[in-house]
């Protein structure tokens, strides 16, 4: 059993966000962010639609530059997507032409790895996600659920250091997303990654992370930030569980109603 | 922390291709609509000819007599001849524009400059009716080959290039962000992301040109051509031969038929991942 905390055992930050903003045009999307993740730490963040957490993720992945600040990566400021940043979609974003196996295959086969390599690679990692047996099969032919396992399986095999997934599990019905989380977390603990995860449910937050970073809207930024202590596995029904997620909700409820009626 | 139980859900299971009876039923159903249309113009014409004599028979000759003709042709080797020359003229035509309208496209598609450029020249062009510059491509290139597979190369290019640009214009930035958080070059995207994805947009492309490519021929070859199926139905017309005119109407027909049916097989494989996206 696994018990430690790993935000006691890691101490170097992996990823540093210094007042980091953004704009588009005149819309304040993001305003004086910072925040420091440790290395191998479980980060989720929080907030609700629009209050610029794909905004936020965007920027470490690479995919946009912060209009003010730094996103430091290892210590060195993000230029770009990298092969070492993974990305997870709430859109799957699997290559629809390319079967799962190839799909998984993707990474290692740009870094240039022999044909036999790719697919015992793309092979392991689909076992990990539950998918053997189902290398063949296009995208077409998975349900959701199976789809994010191939897209989880697919940054995985390029074995980033940091895993960025936004709202990854927002689409699939709740059973189904019960079970990703779960399998996520016994992923997570056998191959520790610093991973921020984006999400809209506080429960789903409280269940996987380290550290919730609960935002504001209108400007977005960082309201408060909660270290998770409960021990994993965790219940949702655990009193202290229950006592975080009243306490997010009441906050994350403040911040929906500054964007009004909706 | 023991393994959780793996529950992969399995909602999407693939489908069945349609089961064998229900496609022979739909084969039957076409060889009837074939047949009935083969009836009604056997009618039409034998009770001309026969009962009401609105027209000269002439006009309208049975299908018995367009087979006839047909097999004449094929013994004086003059249908094989004309169905030779008008294939080659095709090919070449369209192989010239698949090949510029992918490329030009691709080039198009990758790079905002170029098409802010090319894409006015092309919409200006492209409503004028190819036909209209048919004459002028006589006079330029002259009555032999080079007229009509030029006149084909610029009609067919313009289906071809259109479809380029879009297939590529509609690639889901999603998929290039995820590609490019693999590991992926700019070269690479291309390669990898951008050229598969357009693929499906850029075959319908290349069948529309096909398609087009022969319409033209045969107008091509009624203006300027001694040989060719467009010739033949020509020549016909000026010696009154109407079975042998219906006769170049059938093959040409008969051709595009079966010319789709091959095209629609090599597209079937090349998108074989799209059966299962549509199911
Ligand atoms: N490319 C863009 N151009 C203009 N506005 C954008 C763009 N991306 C995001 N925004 C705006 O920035 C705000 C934050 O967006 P986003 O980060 O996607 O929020 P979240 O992921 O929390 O729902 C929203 O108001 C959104 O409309
Ligand atoms: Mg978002």
């Amino acid at each position: 059993m696994l018990v430690t905390a790993p935000s006691a055992t890691a101490s170097r930050p992996k990823v540093s966000i210094r007042g980091a903003a953004k704009q588009f045009g005149k819309m304040v999307a993001l305003q004086g962010v910072d925040l420091e993740l440790q290395e191998n730490s479980f980060t989720c963040l929080l907030g609700p639609s629009g209050c610029g957490k794909s905004t936020l993720l965007n920027m470490i992945a690479g995919f946009a530059e912060p209009s003010a600040g730094q996103v430091l990566v290892d210590g060195l400021p993000v230029k770009g997507p990298s092969a070492d940043r993974g990305v997870v979609f709430q859109e799957y974003a699997l290559f629809p032409w390319r079967t799962a196996l190839d799909n998984v295959a993707f990474g290692p086969m740009l870094k240039g790895r022999g044909k036999a390599e790719q697919q015992e690679i793309a092979r392991r990692y689909l076992a990990l996600v539950g998918l053997a047996g189902h290398e063949a099969k296009y995208p077409g032919n998975l349900s959701g659920g199976m789809k994010q396992r191939v897209a989880i399986a697919r940054a995985l095999a390029n074995d980033p250091s940091v895993l960025l997934m936004d709202e990854p599990f927002g689409a699939l019905d709740a059973q189904t997303r019960e079970t990703l989380q779960e399998e996520l977390l016994r992923i997570w603990e056998q191959d520790r990654k610093t991973v921020v995860f984006v999400t809209h449910s506080i429960s789903e937050a409280i269940f996987l992370a380290d550290r919730i970073v609960v935002m504001a809207t209108r400007p977005g930024a960082v309201k408060e930030v909660f270290d998770v202590e409960i021990p994993r596995p965790r219940e949702r029904s655990d009193p202290e569980f229950v006592r975080l997620e009243r306490e997010i909700k009441l906050l994350v409820r403040a911040e929906v109603q500054k964007l009004g009626v909706i | 922390m023991s393994a959780t139980t793996l529950t992969p859900d399995m909602a999407a299971a693939e489908r069945p291709p349609s089961p064998w009876p229900r496609r022979l039923a739909d084969a039957g159903m076409r060889c009837l609509a074939i047949l009935i249309f083969i009836a009604i113009w056997s009618v039409v014409s034998l009770g001309n000819q026969y009962l009401w004599k609105f027209f000269n028979p002439l006009l309208l000759p049975t299908p018995i007599d367009v087979v006839r003709a047909g097999i004449e042709a094929v013994q004086t080797g003059e249908l094989q001849a004309n169905i030779v020359a008008s294939m080659r003229r095709v090919i070449q035509g369209f192989g010239i524009a698949a090949i510029a309208g992918i490329v030009v496209g691709l080039a198009v598609g990758t790079w905002r400059p170029l098409e802010k450029l090319v894409e006015p020249m092309i919409e200006l062009l492209r409503p004028i009716p190819p036909l209209a510059f048919l004459p002028m491509m006589v006079l330029w290139f002259g009555i032999g080959e080079m007229s009509k597979i030029a006149f084909i190369a610029y009609a067919a290019f313009f289906p071809v290039f259109t479809t380029t640009v879009e297939g590529i214009k509609f690639v889901d930035p999603v998929l290039v962000r995820a590609a490019s958080s693999l590991g992926a070059s700019r070269m690479d995207l291309f390669r990898h992301v951008i050229l598969p994805a357009a693929t499906p947009s850029i075959i319908t492309g290349l069948r529309l040109g096909f398609g087009l490519s022969f319409f033209v021929i045969v107008a091509a070859e009624f203006i300027a051509a001694d040989s060719g199926l467009g010739y033949m139905i020509n020549d016909a017309r000026t010696f009154f031969l109407v079975s042998q005119m219906l006769l170049g109407a059938v093959v040409i027909g008969l051709i595009g038929f079966v010319v789709n049916i091959l095209l629609r097989g090599v597209e079937g494989w090349l998108l074989r991942w799209r059966v299962a996206t549509r199911g």
